[in-house]
């Protein structure tokens, strides 16, 4: 075992946080009579059928940078456990989907949870402004532990010193602890992690928890009474909750892990208990973030004055209280657990790679065009205006964060889907265009005429192992309706 | 510069056409030698004497060789025709031109489809590699938006809606099942169609036209050659085809209760043949009910109705056999279902039956002096359509 406690003053840290739960929750107590044993009490979060590691990415870091203005990523940084592709980056759909600049490099950290937390102390000891984004879907074999223990979501920190942005939260150091021992392994392609004997790797990791906690501690002058929040997140349960009452904290400091609501969403879970608490924590308190795997990494902050007048796209405890019950047997489907009779429709054809590059504006970052002499806007973007006789003579329109408005919709249960039925609505965007365009995280019976949505960006489908991404639309539920009124 | 139609230049001579059906036992090749044998007898001509050839096919085959091949045309122009639902329609265009133009003096039209080896249900383009940002619904998913659209604007009631919807699919299949080359071939009674599961929207299996496959074929000479080869012509009097921009799709403008593509064909086809009132002068339509709601707004945009009052005359059975405009007495493509490429020439064929009197009487339209039929396609999705209308007639003049 190898330790390291560190103690910066760059005065860098968090300058904007941002998280995505899935509409969708699963209640543990109906898996049980399904799959014979498993569950427990509370929910889990649920991915769609429309929705990957990279997808999920995408809406955490479009939450983080609309509520940061000004942000300026200057590096994007992608962890998963359960990455859309291998070989090939994830992280450069997600730079796509949020136009960032060509000039800024997007990479994949895989593998393990503790990437996302090797990311963020990456990005914390680093000198550029960087978007440390974490994702994962949790699955497990029907009735297992980790089944009923994980969830689904996405986290994006955006991190970086004065000179970018007021800083919400300072990185005040920290202390990280490397162990090798093999308590939770799963060969790629495999579906179920399986587990050693869980009182081995709870020793270990309580034993390298306290000795990063110990070293964080010292490495900035800090005592345990002296931290006013404190959050744990790993994938072993017994030691998250056991070092938790381990840390010799103030009654009250150590927050929810969410397991309850949520469940344990692996690489996005650091940065998503991380959001929760900074969505409750007042300027000046000092926040512990832990992190079990592997070993222990411990990240200790000081909230600034700005944290104060910072207000999320979406708030984790309001992502958190708006989602929808889905049955067990669906989850199992959209998960691939359980075959069910696809429509009987040929499968979408596989979207071609360079078609995909010319139209990446419009394919990732729904940008349309605007035709400078009459105004018409125009989804998907044309070269020619279908009003008056221009030939480029278009400005684009980023229609990602405008909202829509339902003009007719129907519902079709034939055409092919992951899940059928598909709906599907002629939106008309607050910015003058018109798309037709699917709608998700509804129920095909609560669509009208009227309906105000929003762009998500989803993945249609995947043909020949390449993943089709583009945008549906889903209600508008949560802080942007206030927002609009 | 103008669109001016070649009116009374150019006759169809001859014509076939197989039954629509689920041809299982037939491939693409049987189709076209059963439907253009019949039109060569039909016309009294060998395939030597016809100079060119034009087939439709929308995905049955590539290139003339389709039907250079089952024929066994030696030394002949063969071109393949496509332009979605419309593509037999378009052969026949073409034919009609290359007469009127003098390049030939005998033209054939041919069009097929071999729907059903495909394995699906419904009808299922080929896959065009693309960006994998269009859209993937069904043409029913997308048709039946036009029915709350078209109830919201005009005041009709769900109910209301469903009714008239119900009454265009009986009454085409109450005329398909007068037809012995239809594929279904029963009444079915509105309350029926009604009471239907719904598959897309509001729309049920019922308003939705079958699938078959099938061919079709007609034989064109100038029109001052006609009578070497028959008593009964049919004349040509428009050929309309209009391509839409695709604007309606994103348009905040279009309402989906009108197919702007139509409208304007149907005022160029009027202008071509001379037709004021439409109404009155015809003496028949086989249009292009893909969809019960598609044949409702086609009563407005071929102007059969004024805006807002076709379903009021849809209930009052004017579109009826017996009504005041029959429109689809042979069953349209409700009954026969739609191989996409012989469609247009499949409604050529009934028009040219009732015309020259040759319909059975058991779905003859009243004989009451008009002399004219119109024929319509559409192929694409409401705002996003080529439309195709023919004005055909068995007089001069």
């Amino acid at each position: 075992m190898t330790t390291d406690g560190t103690a910066v003053s760059t005065g860098r840290g968090i300058l904007g946080y941002g998280a995505y739960l899935p509409y969708r929750r699963l209640d543990r107590k109906t898996i049980a009579a399904v799959a014979g044993t498993g569950g427990g009490k509370g929910t889990r979060t649920v991915a769609s059928f429309d929705e990957d590691t990279t997808t999920l990415a995408v809406e955490a870091a479009r939450n983080t940078l609309r509520a940061t203005p000004g942000a300026d990523p200057r590096a994007l940084l992608f962890a998963t456990v359960a990455p859309a592709y291998t070989d090939r980056t994830n992280a450069t759909a997600i730079h796509a989907a949020l136009r960032l600049d060509g000039s800024v490099p997007a990479m994949d950290a895989g593998g393990s949870v503790r990437s996302a937390a090797g990311l963020l102390r990456l990005a914390l000891t680093g000198a550029d402004s960087a978007l440390v984004v974490g994702a994962d879907i949790r699955v497990g074999l029907p009735g297992s532990p980790d089944e009923a223990a994980g969830g689904d979501g996405a986290s994006a920190l955006l991190v970086g010193g004065p000179a970018d942005g007021p800083v919400l939260a300072e990185y005040l150091g920290g202390g990280a602890a490397t162990a090798e021992f093999v308590d939770r392994w799963r060969t790629p392609g495999d579906v179920r992690s399986k587990l050693w004997e869980e009182k081995f790797g709870e020793n270990n990791y309580l034993a390298a928890g306290r000795r990063a906690w110990t070293d964080a501690l010292k490495a900035t002058g800090l005592t345990a009474e002296q931290v006013d929040h404190a959050v744990v997140a790993g994938l072993h349960g017994r030691a998250v909750a056991g070092l938790g009452r381990r840390l010799g904290l103030r009654e009250g400091a150590l927050g929810d892990d969410l397991s309850g609501t949520v469940g344990n969403t692996g690489a996005a879970h650091p940065g998503l208990l991380l959001a929760a608490t900074l969505e409750t924590a007042a300027p000046g308190a000092v926040i512990a973030l832990v992190v079990l795997s592997d070993g222990a990494d411990v990240f200790l902050f000081r909230a600034g004055d700005a944290l104060a007048a910072y207000r999320p796209t979406r708030t984790v405890a309001e992502q958190i209280a708006g989602g929808a019950p889905l049955p067990y047997g669906k989850y199992l489907a959209w998960r691939g657990l359980l075959p069910v009779e696809p429509p009987r429709r040929p499968e979408p054809a596989r979207t071609s790679s360079s078609a995909a590059v010319r139209s990446v504006d419009w394919k990732y970052g729904f940008v349309g065009a605007r035709d400078r002499e009459s105004g018409a806007v125009h989804l998907p973007p044309q070269r020619v205006s279908m009003t008056g006789g221009n030939v480029d003579d278009m400005e684009p329109v980023p229609t990602a964060d405008v909202l829509g408005t339902v003009k007719t919709f129907t519902v079709d249960r034939m055409a092919y889907s992951p899940s059928p039925p598909v709906v599907f609505a002629v939106v008309d965007f607050d910015n003058g265009g018109r798309l037709p365009i699917e709608l998700t995280d509804m129920d095909a019976s609560e669509v009208a005429i009227g309906d105000r949505v929003e762009p998500t960006f989803r993945r249609l489908g995947t043909a020949d192992g390449i993943h089709n991404y583009f945008w549906k639309a889903r209600p508008v539920r949560t802080a942007r309706a206030a927002e609009e009124a | 510069m103008g669109s001016h139609g070649i009116k009374d230049r150019v006759a169809i001579i001859g014509m076939g056409c197989t039954p629509f059906v689920e041809h299982w036992d037939r491939g693409t090749d049987d189709l076209l030698i059963e439907a253009t044998a019949e039109a060569f007898a039909d016309a009294g001509v060998r395939k030597e004497q016809v100079d060119a050839y034009w087939l439709g096919t929308a995905q049955s085959g590539m290139s003339g060789l389709t039907l250079a091949k089952p024929l066994q045309l030696q030394g002949k122009p063969v071109t393949r025709v496509e332009n979605m639902c419309a593509t037999g329609s378009d052969a026949l265009r073409q034919a009609a031109y290359a007469v009127a133009s003098g390049a030939y003096d005998v033209a054939m039209a041919v069009g097929v489809e071999k729907v059903k080896d495909g394995g699906f249900q419904g009808l299922n383009a080929f896959p065009i590699p693309g960006d994998g940002t269009a859209r993937t619904l069904t043409a029913a998913a997308m048709f039946s938006m036009v029915v709350p659209a078209y109830g919201e604007k005009y005041g009709v009631s769900e109910g209301e809606m469903r009714e008239v919807l119900s009454h265009i699919a009986a009454k085409n299949h109450y005329n398909g099942a007068r037809n012995p080359r239809a594929q279904f071939r029963k009444e079915i009674a509105a309350e029926k169609i009604s009471a239907m599961p719904k598959l897309a929207g509001q729309l049920g299996v019922f308003d939705c036209a079958g699938v078959a496959d099938g061919a079709a074929a007609a034989i064109v000479v100038r029109a001052e050659d006609a009578h070497l080869y028959t008593d009964k012509p049919l004349y040509i009097k428009a050929l309309s085809l209009v391509a839409g921009n695709g604007s309606g799709v994103i348009d905040p403008e279009y309402d989906y209760t009108t197919f702007r593509e139509i409208a304007a064909c149907a005022e160029d086809a009027y202008r071509q043949a001379g037709i004021t009132d439409p109404r009155e002068e015809l003496a028949m339509a086989e249009v292009h009910d893909c969809f019960t709601p598609t044949e409702l707004v086609l009563m407005e945009d071929l102007r059969f109705a004024d805006r807002g009052t076709a379903w009021k005359d849809v209930l009052a059975g004017a579109f009826d056999l017996d009504g005041r405009l029959p429109v689809n007495p042979d069953g349209g493509l409700k009954s026969f279902g739609h191989p996409v490429g012989a469609s247009g020439l499949r409604m050529m064929f009934e028009a040219w039956l009732q015309l020259r009197g040759a319909a059975p009487a058991e779905r003859r339209i009243p004989a009451d002096g008009r002399r004219l039929a119109l024929t319509h396609n559409l192929g694409g999705y409401p705002g996003d359509m080529v439309s195709f209308i023919s004005i055909l007639g068995s007089e001069l003049g």
